[in-house]
């Protein structure tokens, strides 16, 4: 076979080599959506909203106007209760741009009660307010939680500002 | 065993090209492209101007900085050509051939160049990861400003929940992917370490660390797929691709159980009704599953059907997955070790398989014999499965 070489570089070959440098800047505004719109006006109420499949009884949390499964449109909007549980959890080290944060945060998926089967539920991702430690162990993994409410709340999923543990498995 | 449904023409991979993997590569999107195809048409004994079509497959735009990158890094091999860029975010690589499959299955075209190319270095400050906060909803999950790392963790971890698998089996898979890697010449991460190594590697979300994760790479494969009678024409050694699948599950992760992979499931099932296959656990003989994570090797194994759910890392564990193994995975070294230049590692994958069973990998050819064999890729936001399935 013919050699077609391709040419590594180390990160100082690289700081020479740059011909161009560009930062392209846009900034999104994002429209929130039929469903999403009730949806935040229920957090800023304190309340999580969903709607419910009339077919196969899933409710949507974050909330659908559609079923993705049943492909039929959702009309009735339930309140679901604050509580869940931990379906799985993690320690962040890292955010969004790889930053090390100064202070370990505990995210993961709550299992909000009222509806679902082995494989789907109603869910959302947020902060817990837990130890590390807790998830290293997976002692947090299936334990019951509850909503910690912002007192100023507009209308935001940071309106709840964590998850609690109310009992453990 | 045939395949099931009625396609035009039987499709043959007959040469296949790879760069090196690297974390920053001196060489433009275009002119990796036109490296690694040159290099797939040299083994096919074809030229430029023999390629009736072009598929080819990157990542998101933003990592080269170049809306319509898939226009602008094919410009050396595609002009005058039928060409299409296909994506599915980290499935792309798999899902190129699988378009290709069906260019040539179709009777659309008969000579098609297959292509992947990624150039993440370009994406430099302040991280290449930073391309990802947008994948994100921007309205349930970006407010909460998400890394791409957090969610592997938490399925991994899910994982680990559910099937009672520890750190330090997941860990196996890292210590045998980079070890695999040391043979194959495109290598960028390949090294000898052992599960310990990984367990102290620097903690980025817990559970996962630093080497349970596959580096950021530029790199760009190729292959060249043909007819039936183009494959008989041009060499002894045809490799069929006989079975194709693809799935999506909903992007609304939040609400599913990460433990299990439905999607790749239902794409395996689509590859293996097309292949004639009954039973992967006894007619795949050899494999790579998509590993960008190594929990993810494990994880995709049992959604491919070639172990029972949560026995992967038992499998792994006895060695079935060492190339001398009955189970050989990853024998390339996969995205842990040879590198995961997104779309690039992908066919990179399906490229090994065909080295594989044309008996040409090397120092890194398995033990057994192998006839049949499968390559595979995931990605968006941890829901699309691409598969590809092929036999000497
Ligand atoms: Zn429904």
């Amino acid at each position: 076979m013919t050699d077609f070489k391709v040419t590594p570089l180390s990160e100082d070959s690289f700081r020479n080599a740059i011909r161009e440098s560009t930062s392209p800047r846009a900034v999104y505004d994002m429209a929130p959506g039929e469903a999403y719109t009730k949806f935040f006006e229920g957090l800023r109420e304190g309340k999580i909203l969903g709607t419910k499949c009339p077919s196969c009884g899933l409710v949507h949390v974050p909330p659908k106007v559609y079923c993705q499964y049943c492909y039929l449109p959702l009309t009735q909007w339930v309140e679901v209760k604050d509580e869940g549980f931990v379906e799985t959890a993690v320690v962040v080290y890292i955010a969004a741009e790889r930053e090390r944060l100064e202070k370990p945060e505990v995210v993961g998926v709550i299992r909000l009660e009222g509806s679902g089967d082995r494989y789907r539920y109603p869910g959302l991702m947020h902060r817990i307010c837990t130890e590390p430690e807790e998830v290293k162990s997976s002692r947090i993994m299936g334990a019951k939680v509850k909503a910690r409410w912002a007192t100023e709340r507009k209308g935001s999923i940071n309106d709840i500002e964590c998850f609690e543990v109310v009992s453990w498995k | 065993m045939r395949p099931n449904i009625n396609v035009k023409n039987r499709v043959a991979v007959v040469g296949a090209g790879l760069t090196l993997f690297r974390r920053r590569l001196m060489e433009t999107p275009q002119e990796l492209s036109w490296i690694a195809a040159r290099q797939a048409l040299d083994q096919a004994g074809l030229d430029f101007n023999d390629i009736d079509c072009v598929v080819s497959g990157s990542a998101p735009d933003a990592f080269d900085g170049v809306h319509m990158k898939g226009e602008y890094y094919v410009e050396g091999v595609a002009n005058g050509k039928p060409h299409v860029r296909v994506f599915v975010g980290g499935g792309t690589g798999v899902f190129v051939p699988v378009a290709a499959w069906w260019h040539v299955a179709s009777g659309l075209c008969r000579k098609v160049l297959v292509l992947a190319e990624e150039k993440m270095s370009s994406a430099s400050r302040p991280h290449p990861q930073a391309v990802f906060k947008h994948i994100w909803d921007p309205l349930v999950e970006k407010p909460l400003n998400p890394n791409l790392i957090w969610i592997f963790a938490m399925e991994m971890h899910r994982y680990m929940y559910r099937c009672g698998v520890r750190k330090e089996d997941i860990a196996l898979v890292s210590v045998k992917n980079k070890r695999n890697a040391l043979d194959h010449p495109s290598a960028q991460a390949a090294a000898k370490i052992t599960v310990d190594d990984v367990l102290n590697s620097e903690m980025l979300v817990y559970p996962v660390n630093r080497l349970d994760v596959s580096p950021v790479s530029d790199g760009a494969g190729a292959m060249v797929m043909v007819s039936e009678e183009w494959a008989n024409r041009l060499t002894d050694n045809p490799i069929w691709v006989e079975g194709v699948g693809f799935n999506l599950d909903s992007t609304n992760w939040t609400n599913r159980d990460l433990g299990y992979p439905v999607y790749l499931k239902r794409a395996a099932e689509m590859a293996y009704r097309l292949a004639g296959i009954e039973n992967p656990m006894k007619e795949i003989d050899v494999a790579e599953p998509y590993d960008p994570f190594d929990y993810k090797e494990l994880h995709h194994m049992e959604g491919l059907g070639l172990c029972p759910p949560c026995k992967a890392a038992e499998v792994t564990k006895e060695g079935l997955t060492q190339r001398d193994g009955d189970l050989p995975t990853s024998p390339s070294g996969g995205l842990l070790g040879v590198g995961n230049p997104i779309a690039a590692a992908g066919i990179m994958k399906a490229i090994e398989i065909f080295w594989q069973l044309r008996g040409e990998a090397g120092a890194r050819q398995v033990k057994k014999d192998v006839v049949t064999g499968l390559a595979q890729a995931w990605g968006d936001l941890m829901q699309v499965g691409t598969v590809v399935v092929m036999r000497r």
